[in-house]
């Protein structure tokens, strides 16, 4: 049978601390992921500010967690789709694939966030042949080449400056004329004469053929278009919450992202959320881990009141 | 070596061998960074689902990845992972950077069918 007591929507830090308190709790534990386990952690190269352990790469740290919730009993679905599903409904009902469907009486919702993409033409066409949104993975491709950096928050201009060790030239375009970032990491940026700015501008187009060749900019106060001769392209300009399907079902804020109460509970009963999908300051590991516990916790207490309250309902029925 | 518990190429020679023994291959040539994680991962999981295709992974800092990283089909590519699809040892296509499950299982319905095949032996 296909129902468990939890179903959690995420493998990332949340989802995956949530999964090892509920089935440490011998609370029957269902984790559906979309992508890869492990989430944003294994995007991560080193993980160096996360308690207890001094430094880790977010591959092995996800590993760590999913071996830990899988040992505990968790049974984790990766690389699925849902395609359709019922968080008002009792059960709550997730159709995974569009064939296999899957009933719970509590739901955490973990789905965390992407890297914001661009979204002009060109930019799938040229991913991997030009543009890359990770500078240590692509960044020795582009040795002696020149390169051009989209973004103006810390990771931005902390790659900008990294990827100087391989380009011969690297450009900053950012679309205000001011940075959303540290003063130190501004300062390292303007001080390193490898690096050039062009402020209050946007790319709005790719253009190459089977490569990246060149890409075509806006300046963003006057209108004027130009086009600049280019090698790479690296795309830093943050992340948006993955919460799309709740759209109109959960209450979201202004950012699309889950608004929830103290205890990681939502507007619906029975479904909380917990990590870099809901509506938060600080996007960490700790504080995904820590909100997974809180829900976790939280829905384990649900459960039990759930529970008692089915009996009730039975007893009285009969 | 890659810490994955795909089948590894450790020398060309072995790549060599393997593309002899196997009419469908499938390479992630990479890292054990963000965009080649999660390839590997969906690799694992479709071995089971694609028994008729025989996956295996690359280091790509090995001087013996030339093998892939000199293939004309692999020119362009400035985005890791590498993965080559190999029919009867032939390239047949080759994509770069991370690729999604769907975008793999496309791939592999497309060259290496079985449908395809059975037909083709009929
Ligand atoms: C490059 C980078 C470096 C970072 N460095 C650090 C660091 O050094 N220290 C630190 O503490 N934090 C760091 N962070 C932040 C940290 O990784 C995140 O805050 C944290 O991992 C968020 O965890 P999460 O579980 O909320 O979400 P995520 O890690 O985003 O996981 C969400 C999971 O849900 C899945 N999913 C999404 N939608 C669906 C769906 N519809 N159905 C099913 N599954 C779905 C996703 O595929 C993913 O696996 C970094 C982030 C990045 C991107």
């Amino acid at each position: 049978m296909n129902h468990y007591d939890a179903i959690i929507i995420g493998a990332g830090a949340a989802g995956l601390t949530a999964g090892i308190y509920l089935s440490r709790a011998k609370v029957k534990t269902l984790i559906l992921n979309e992508g890869a386990v492990g989430g944003q952690m294994v995007l991560t190269h080193e993980i160096a500010n996360y308690p207890g352990i001094e430094s880790i790469s977010g591959y092995e740290l996800a590993r760590n967690m999913k071996l830990q919730a899988q040992k505990f009993g968790a049974v984790i679905k990766s690389n699925i789709k849902i395609t359709s599903f019922d968080l008002k409904s009792n059960p709550k009902r997730f159709v995974v694939n569009g064939k296999d469907e899957y009933t719970s009486d509590v739901v955490i919702i973990t789905t965390g966030g992407r890297s914001r993409t661009l979204g002009v033409p060109g930019e799938n066409e040229f991913k991997g042949k030009g543009i890359s949104y990770c500078a240590t993975c692509d960044g020795d491709f582009f040795q002696d080449k020149e390169i051009i950096v989209v973004g103006g928050g810390n990771s931005a201009l902390e790659e900008a400056v990294s990827l100087t060790k391989y380009a011969s030239k690297v450009t900053i375009v950012h679309q205000f004329d001011h940075f959303q970032a540290f003063e130190h990491y501004v300062n390292e940026a303007k001080n390193n004469p490898k690096i050039d700015f062009i402020m209050e501008s946007k790319i709005i187009e790719f253009i190459g053929d089977e490569k990246l060749r060149k890409v075509k900019i806006q300046n963003q106060r006057n209108g004027e278009v130009f086009e600049k001769d280019i090698d790479g392209v690296f795309i830093f300009i943050g992340y948006v919450p993955n919460t799309e399907m709740f759209e109109g079902i959960l209450e979201l804020n202004q950012y699309k992202e889950i608004v929830v109460d103290k205890n990681m509970a939502t507007n619906i009963e029975g479904v909380y959320a917990a990590g870099d999908s809901i509506a938060k300051r600080y996007r960490q590991v700790t504080t995904a881990v820590g909100e997974g516990t809180v829900a976790a916790l939280s829905a384990a207490e649900y459960l039990n009141k759930f529970e008692k309250a089915e009996q009730v309902a039975e007893v009285s029925v009969a | 070596m890659l810490r994955t518990n795909l089948t590894h190429i450790l020398s060309e020679q072995e790549h060599a061998k393997l593309l002899q023994e196997n009419e469908n291959v499938m390479v992630c040539c990479g890292r054990m960074g963000p965009m080649c994680i999660p390839v590997y991962e969906v690799m694992e999981e479709l071995e089971n689902e694609y028994p008729h295709v025989k996956f295996a992974d690359m280091e790509f800092d090995i001087p013996d990845a030339r093998v892939i990283r000199d293939l004309p089909e692999c020119r362009n590519f400035a985005g890791l992972p590498f993965v080559v699809y190999y029919k009867n040892g032939k390239v047949v296509k080759a994509t770069s950077s991370i690729q999604s499950r769907d975008q793999i299982t496309s791939i592999l319905d497309q060259y290496f069918s079985q449908e395809v095949k059975e037909t083709a032996t009929k």
